[in-house]
């Protein structure tokens, strides 16, 4: 079979999954439910290794093929197709998503297994991977908005999955709106692609666009800056950011396969797919790298003061993509992607980790009440170190390997990137600082009342179902949380989901030590070889500097959080005293919810509030009340003609026969 | 001698049309009507039309206004209100009769056909006799002739049918009617089968 | 007299006949005025075949005679209906439909 058979059948497996539990609804025993969601996931894994397979077997150069099903349309200038795009760009992506999602799928196959909504959930994790696929295959860009917009409406779904939660459907809405704004910008650069090169397919705009467009040009630098539009609302960067802590608000798989692991990597895959044309535009690219600067470094202050367990790991995630978005940005793609994967590993194992402990904290996420887990589950706590280490980029992991990979590429771009370089090396301490801040407080120490529970009685506590955010009363039917809840010791499709990721998290990175192997970058190196920017490699000795700084920088961070948090934890508070504007700045994730709402939210409310009342009401209605008034007066003066009388109609017709024959007088004369 | 009968005869049929439609008594309208017929009568033969004549009398004259003449007998001659309920029709009405009748008569006079100038041409003594007719309606004539007699037929019949007594019609019992002698305006309105379906408005 | 006489009378005629069914209402005198109508027509009818030369004029007034005769018998076969039931002879009054 060839690749593209294969990528249709990666594309079509999901789909089906999702439609068959969709339809099934009524009849399907839950777990048949997630066990059709876990295997459809699993044989388009198996399809994605067909394609890869596929594509080894030919020649590097020759391993990108489109294929297309049918044309949309195909009419006055427009020829958009239903086709996708096979690459090796494409072919890791869909690997990675796939692979992620079986073990996702796994994971909820036990977490999830209490809750009422079980059906509902596997349908709509299968209609996301879907999308995401769809994003991921596009071979035009029509079809990368479909999926990019299939993309948001999952997310919504899922986030909005406890619709009971007013704080859950609010952070889906909030979700939604912001993709939106995304969307909107990838829509226009797609026009304009459009307007300027007449094509909508990747083939035939990479190709033209050198020709068509100069350097620097306006137009190529104005898509460009609309596609990053897109790609930071998707990918939670600064400013469009404030949707993915609130994200939190969706069950912890859906945290760990959307927030993580696949969608808010899609701008990451948009950037790298069109590096063409930010080659084309090195102001836009020059942007895109400081965007994702800022929010590396912005996201790691953040997570610093947060004591939600979720919401740490989600501003992680901001700032682990913030170093993606850099790295494609300034030309590191294979760099970039590897981040990508690797990261994928870790933060999916982080996010299960946090949802076995948060199941032991019967629904509680405050870090503040937890302690001692270390004893009371081995195995998560395991986990939850080795995503913890992976994180911090310590020496060996995956991590290590891919966080360094971009920071030496910038270095040996130089220029300004040098400083980049400098500013991912902050960040990786702040990371390794806030990472392990969580860990020192969760697992050592002396055994929170939840914790101690298990390990007298090896039950789970159980406390009454509230909202951890607002503390209000909930119960457990349908749009709540499930009554019972699941830890990884105690459900094997969780243990084993998480241990593939330990193993990944772990070892993945060693497919591309510098100077041992190039597993990674030689597979994928051969997509981006029309860009002169990704002819930058970093020396063997270079990378290896760079190792071992990125070493010494994640074991000073680790040092510091041992110290701060594990051996005098009376250290912290005296830094919250004296640096309290900075803690206050932090803790409110820096005031960009405040902001936008004052620059954002209250004029669209009062936009909409002066439509409604007076608009609509004067202009509208007016137009609409004026029409009808008019219509029923000249139909009551119409009206009065037809009065019964015959001898009225008879005048009628003595006066038409009057004016015919005048017509013919005058016409004759 | 034309000149003067054909005045004459016009007189009397614009006269008698006059009548018609002015006098108030509807027996004396038929009265008009009947002078009206003989003035064309007198017409028609100063056009050389013999047997129509004859038969405008005989037909018209004689038999349809019988027939009128009985009709308005059973019926009786009411007058009429003298308020009119359309507006405006009491001026229109004349108007665009009067509109008519000018509009025709410029198209008649300010016509190019020529021939109307004229008397007519030429015709010889048998011209409107009944034996020239008969040959017309018996040979060229002849599907017109037999589908009006048939015409005939069916409105004889019909009008036996609308005029004979009905064995259940409501307005000869009496005791059944719920009306009764009303005079003008609900007469239709009292009925008691008509009502079961309501109208939508 | 030439022919434009009698059209031209038959014109006056045929106005004078409209005019009298549009201002009367007793339905017997609509009919009569309908008569009027009729005749001016076969006024016309007969000076254009006087004016042609042949008779078909004539049979063409000889028919619409009949026609004229039959359409009266039936009309008055409505009123006298209408009189039977004891509506009132007023075509004013006579304009809704019963079921």
């Amino acid at each position: 079979m060839s690749a593209t058979a294969w990528a249709w059948l990666v594309l079509l497996l999901p789909l089906l999954g999702s439609i068959v539990i969709s339809l099934g609804f009524r009849g399907l025993p839950a777990r048949a439910a997630g066990a059709i969601g876990t295997l459809a996931i699993g044989l388009a894994f198996a399809c994605a290794v067909g394609v890869l397979l596929n594509l080894l077997g030919q020649e590097p150069d020759a391993r990108h093929h489109a294929s297309s099903l049918w044309d949309y349309a195909s009419a006055a200038g427009l020829d958009i197709k239903l086709g996708i795009y096979v690459d090796q760009l494409s072919a890791f992506m869909i690997l990675v998503v796939t692979g992620v999602s079986t073990l996702i799928h796994l994971y909820s196959f036990g977490y999830m297994r209490s809750d009422e909504g079980y059906r509902r959930f596997f349908s709509y994790l299968n209609f996301f991977v879907f999308s995401m696929l769809l994003l991921v295959l596009a071979g035009n860009f029509v079809l990368l908005i479909v999926g990019w917009a299939f993309v948001g409406f999952a997310s919504y779904a899922l986030i909005s999955f406890w619709y009971r939660r007013t704080t859950a459907t609010g952070a889906g809405m909030k979700a939604f709106v912001i993709n939106v704004v995304g969307d909107i910008g990838l829509v226009l650069a797609a026009f304009l692609i459009f307007r300027e090169l007449g094509t909508f397919d990747y083939d035939a705009v990479f190709a033209q666009a050198p020709e068509v467009f100069s350097r620097g040009e306006w137009t190529i630098t104005a898509i460009c800056l609309l596609l990053l539009v897109g790609a930071f609302a998707k990918s939670a960067q600064i400013p469009f950011h404030t949707w993915l802590p609130d994200a939190m608000e969706g069950p912890t798989p859906v945290s760990a396969l959307i927030h993580a692991a696949t969608m808010v990597t899609a701008g990451v895959y948009l950037i790298a797919r069109t590096h063409v044309l930010f080659y084309l535009a090195p102001t836009a690219a020059d942007i895109a790298a400081f965007v994702g600067l800022g929010t590396l470094l912005i996201a790691g202050t953040i997570a610093i003061a947060q004591t939600d367990l979720k919401r740490v790991i989600a501003y992680s995630t901001m700032s682990q993509i913030g170093y993606m978005i850099m790295g494609v940005s300034i030309g590191a793609y294979s760099a970039g992607l590897f981040h990508l994967m690797t990261h994928a590993f870790f933060k999916a194992l982080l996010f299960m980790a946090a949802g076995s402990i948060i199941s032991a904290m019967a629904n509680r996420q405050d870090i503040d009440r937890m302690s001692g887990f270390w004893r009371a589950m081995r195995f998560t706590s395991i986990m939850l170190l080795i995503g913890g280490l992976a994180l911090a980029a310590f020496p060996g992991t995956s991590g290590f390997f891919s966080k360094d990979s971009i920071l030496s590429y910038a270095e040996t771009r130089g220029g300004m990137y040098e400083w980049m370089a400098i500013g991912g090396y902050v960040g990786a301490f702040l990371t390794a600082i806030y990472t392990f801040r969580l860990i020192f407080r969760v697992l050592p120490g002396k055994p929170c009342p939840e914790a101690q529970e298990l390990i007298d009685t090896g039950n789970l506590y159980h406390g009454p179902p509230i909202n951890p955010a607002t503390e209000e009363e909930e119960d457990s039917e349908v749009g709540f949380p499930g009554a019972h809840h699941h830890i990884a010791e105690q459900s094997w499709p969780m243990a084993v989901a998480m241990a593939c990721l330990g193993f990944g998290a772990l070892f993945a990175g060693l497919i591309q030590v510098p100077g041992v192997d190039n597993v990674l970058f030689g597979f994928l190196e051969p997509a981006f070889e029309d860009s002169p920017l990704a002819a930058i490699h970093p020396s063997v000795a270079h990378e290896w500097t760079g190792l071992a700084v990125g070493a010494a920088v994640a074991l000073v961070g680790i040092a510091a959080a041992w110290l701060l948090w594990s051996e005098r934890p009376s250290l912290p508070a005296v830094f919250r005293e004296r640096l309290r504007p900075v803690y206050l700045l932090c803790l409110n994730k820096w005031y960009f919810d405040e902001a936008i709402d004052l620059l954002v939210v209250r004029p669209a409310l009062a936009i909409g509030r002066f439509a409604n009342s007076t608009f609509e009401r004067l202009v509208v209605d007016g137009i609409v009340t004026g029409t009808r008034g008019t219509v029923g007066g000249a139909g009551g003066i119409v009206r009065l003609v037809q009065n019964g009388f015959v001898r009225s109609y008879a005048l009628l017709l003595v006066a038409g026969f009057a004016g015919l024959a005048l017509y013919f007088l005058l016409s004759s004369s | 001698m034309e000149e003067i009968l054909f005045f004459a005869a016009a007189l009397g049929a614009l006269g008698g049309a006059i009548g018609v439609i002015g006098l108030r008594n509807p027996f004396y309208s038929v009265l008009a009507l009947v002078v009206h017929l003989f003035s064309l009568a007198v017409l028609f033969l100063l056009l050389s039309s013999a047997f129509v004549a004859a038969a405008q009398v005989v037909v018209y004259a004689g038999a349809v206004v019988v027939l009128y003449v009985f009709v308005v007998a059973y019926v009786g001659g009411g007058e009429e209100s003298a308020w009119e309920p359309i507006p405006g029709q009491r001026l229109l009405a004349p108007l665009f009769a009067a509109a008519l009748f000018v509009e025709l008569a410029l198209a008649v006079l300010g016509s190019s056909l020529a021939a109307l100038g004229t008397e007519g041409p030429k015709v010889g003594a048998g011209f409107g006799d009944p034996a020239a007719i008969g040959y017309l309606l018996l040979e060229k004539f002849l599907i017109p002739f037999e589908a009006s007699s048939i015409l005939l037929l069916l409105a004889a019949v019909g009008a036996v049918v609308l005029a004979s007594r009905r064995e259940a019609a409501p307005s000869e019992h009496p005791a059944e009617s719920v009306q009764g002698p009303s005079s003008n305006g609900d007469g239709p309105s009292g009925r008691p089968s008509s009502e079961e379906v309501p109208a939508p408005r | 007299m030439t022919i434009e006489w009698y059209i031209v009378l038959s014109s006056l005629l045929f106005a004078v006949g409209a005019m009298g069914i549009l201002i009367r209402r007793s339905p017997v005198v609509i009919l009569l005025c309908l008569e009027l109508m009729l005749n001016a027509g076969n006024l016309a009818l007969v000076a254009f075949s006087r004016m042609v030369g042949n008779q078909e004029g004539q049979v063409f007034a000889l028919v619409v005679m009949v026609i004229a005769a039959c359409e009266v018998v039936v009309g008055l076969g409505l009123i006298v209906a209408i009189f039977r039931r004891r509506l009132p002879l007023n075509v004013d009054d006579l304009r809704e439909l019963r079921g």
